[in-house]
């Protein structure tokens, strides 16, 4: 054990490990972040907080992260290399670790062209590669990026995003071997609906042994409802939606949709278990928090581990 | 070259309404190339004024004169005999030369005429696409000559990002992934290999970052 | 206005525009006067500050007039000219003068009748329009002799 993350406790025994997601409020309201988490208590090994997804502006990750850390919870702090510089995350850092969160994920960003702010200057001083290198230097070296000691270096689990579903295909598995490299512990990729595609991906993670030299964590999203499976297909850059699934979805009346879209999420991961490589989920249930405990229980992942 | 765009007539004509004769300068180089401030964009805007202002029962005297280049001294000193006979100065050269001229006519105000927007290159005449930052520490060498600080929408040095779409950026399908481009010539080069090896985080002091930029060469002087 | 007399110039090239306008006249097809042409090689020749400055210079109404998309004598001369004169628009609508006033038509060598309708029609828009004030404006509140042209490097001003 590297590092105080639950997480890490988790995939250190061997078990599955699950994760979830929050979006801080659009506002200074923290009973919305408290709300969430609350549901998620007991069935997810750590709970990420996005970071200005989507470039619009929420609550800091960071603040939200300290709410669910006093409720005795486990976040997962997000970062984005889009609005911080290499000054700004490492102080983040410290800060986060301060108050008791030991885990992480680097990502570069989506584009502000996509937010509400599509005037703001871009920051990019890191990219998400650049970014786990430096956490690893603070953990491993006690060191800054720069070079200084650190007084009480971070030790953060760190981890980093995949996505198997992005052009070009076959630079997906370089991408990940470079992150691997860089020094990720853990990867959650992007959510998963074609998974023949999927297979291949881990085909070629297995090929390289990276399976075991990083934790491979899959994405997986529920469908609320078949306009949504469209709209992820045809609007969301790097998702990939087959057409069956959203055949599968529209096929049934709009009422029972969303229970479809659960049966769908829960067959997906049954069907992961089985994949050599995969040790555990990460639950994106945007703004659907109060479906992960059906999920998790459904899906045979419950209780989780008290380690 | 840089390449620079007209600014709207409406911006154009709030900085010379308060003058009745001003001087109209163009550049030669830059923005000849990428038809924005030359001889020709001279003489249009200066009809284009002139006709503006008749409308308004006005009249502009506009003198034009298209200098060789605006970012050096000895070409902006030619204005030298013709500033007395003006109130005021437009100049359609990029930034720098705006600027020098500027300089060197203290007690005329100097009105930029273009938006100046970024080092690039021609892809047909008539269109031209963004390819250098001045990052001061060109990594071109190893990236296949394609630049990702320049030509990446989130300048990453160690892309694709998760966004990247049949081999456009997720911004817009009118924008190219750089890293497809970078992958795609280490490719045609046998290079393979040199996409796994990690670009560290870049020293950005040899960049705007550093502040203002200088360079002084004596062997020169 | 009731007296106002569009003045139009027409750039007409040689190969199509010009022709079917010396056909018109073979024909004794009438077309108004107000039309001045200006024979062209090829309406590639016409650039944006020739049309300016024929607004500039008192034309209520211009024509571009070249061959038929994919039959100009120079390949593509038409398609630059077509391109000029939408630029040339948009540059007229930013200083408020009406983009109507500048148009650009295509007919073949033997188009006489086309080319007498194109411009009568063209010259009714224009009398429709009424005057281009940026000259006449000038020319009535300016006293004698004021010029408001433009004065390149090293001439004297009028």
């Amino acid at each position: 054990m590297v590092t105080e993350s639950t997480l890490e406790k988790v995939l250190a025994a061997g078990h599955l490990a699950v994760t979830a997601e929050c979006g801080p409020p659009r506002g200074a309201v923290p009973e919305k972040i408290r709300e969430k988490a609350e549901l998620l208590r007991g069935y997810a090994d750590g709970i990420n907080v996005t970071d200005n997804q989507t470039a619009m502006v929420r609550m800091s990750s960071l603040a939200a992260c300290i709410f669910i850390r006093q409720m005795g919870l486990d976040p997962i702090l997000q970062m984005v290399t889009r609005d911080r510089n290499r000054l700004a995350m490492q102080s983040d850092i410290l800060g986060a670790y301060a108050h008791g969160i030991h885990t992480m994920l680097c990502l570069s960003g989506d584009h502000p062209h996509f937010g509400d702010h599509p005037m703001a200057a871009n920051v990019y001083d890191l990219d998400s590669i650049q970014l786990l290198q430096t956490v690893r230097g603070m953990r491993d070296q006690g060191r800054f990026q720069g070079g200084d000691e650190i007084l009480n270096p971070p030790k953060m689990f760190v981890g980093a995003a995949a996505n198997p579903f992005a052009d070009p295909f076959e630079l997906r598995v370089a991408r990940l071997a470079k992150k691997v490299k860089a020094g990720a512990d853990f990867i959650q990729t992007q959510c998963i609906y074609n998974l023949e595609k999927f297979e291949r991906w881990m085909a070629g993670v297995r090929a390289r042994g990276l399976h075991e030299k990083v934790h491979i964590l899959a994405g997986i999203t529920p469908m609320k409802s078949a306009g949504m499976a469209r709209y992820m297909k045809n609007k969301v850059p790097g998702m990939d939606v087959p057409d069956e699934v959203v055949k599968r979805m529209a096929g049934v009346p709009k009422e029972n949709q969303a229970k479809e879209g659960i049966k769908i999420a829960i067959e997906t991961i049954q069907r992961l278990k089985a994949v050599e490589g995969v040790k555990g989920f990460h639950i994106m249930a945007i703004e659907w928090e109060q479906k992960v405990p059906e999920i998790v229980q459904s899906a045979g992942l419950y209780p989780r581990p008290q380690l | 070259m840089i390449t620079a765009v007209r600014k709207p007539m409406e911006e154009i004509l709030e900085y010379v309404s308060p003058y009745k004769r001003i001087l109209l300068v163009g550049c030669n180089e830059c923005v000849t190339v990428c038809a924005a401030g030359g001889r020709k964009e001279v003489a249009i805007l200066s009809s284009a004024l002139q006709m503006a202002l008749m409308k308004q029962g006005k009249t502009l005297e506009v003198r034009e004169i298209t200098l060789e280049r605006q970012c050096d001294p000895e070409y902006v000193e030619e204005l030298a005999t013709e500033i007395d006979r003006v109130d005021a100065v437009v100049s359609m050269a990029c930034g720098c030369g705006v600027q020098e001229v500027a300089r060197r006519f203290k007690d005329r105000a100097v009105f930029p005429a273009v938006n100046t927007l970024f080092m690039g290159a021609s892809e047909r005449h008539g269109v031209w696409s963004e390819r250098c930052q001045g990052c001061g520490d060109c990594l071109l060498g190893i990236t296949g000559g394609i630049c990702p600080v320049a030509r990446c929408s989130k300048r990453l040095l160690n892309g694709p990002c998760g966004g990247s779409t049949g081999g456009k950026c997720e911004i817009s399908p009118d924008v190219d992934c750089a890293w497809q481009l970078i992958w795609d010539r280490l490719k045609q080069l046998g290079l393979e290999k040199r996409y796994e090896e990690i670009i560290s985080a870049k020293d950005w002091r040899t960049s705007r970052d550093g502040g203002p930029r200088r360079i002084v060469r004596e062997d020169l002087e | 206005m009731e007296d106002f007399e569009p003045v139009i110039v027409a750039f007409c090239c040689h190969y199509c525009a010009y022709t079917a306008a010396d056909m018109a006249g073979s024909m004794r097809l009438a077309y108004p006067a107000n039309v001045k042409i200006i024979r062209v090689p090829c309406t590639g020749k016409v650039d944006v500050i020739h049309v300016m400055q024929a607004v500039q210079k008192g034309a209520d109404g211009v024509i571009v007039a070249g061959c038929l998309e994919g039959d100009c004598h120079f390949k593509n001369g038409n398609r630059k000219a077509a391109h000029r004169v939408a630029s040339v628009k948009r540059l007229l609508g930013e200083i408020g003068v009406e983009p109507e006033r500048v148009e650009m038509f295509t007919l073949s060598a033997g188009m006489g009748e086309r080319f007498a309708q194109i411009a009568s029609e063209f010259t009714d828009r224009i009398r429709q329009l009424g005057p281009n004030l940026v000259h006449r404006r000038a020319i009535k509140t300016d006293p004698p002799g004021a010029n408001p042209q433009a004065v390149e490097k090293g001439d004297r001003p009028t």
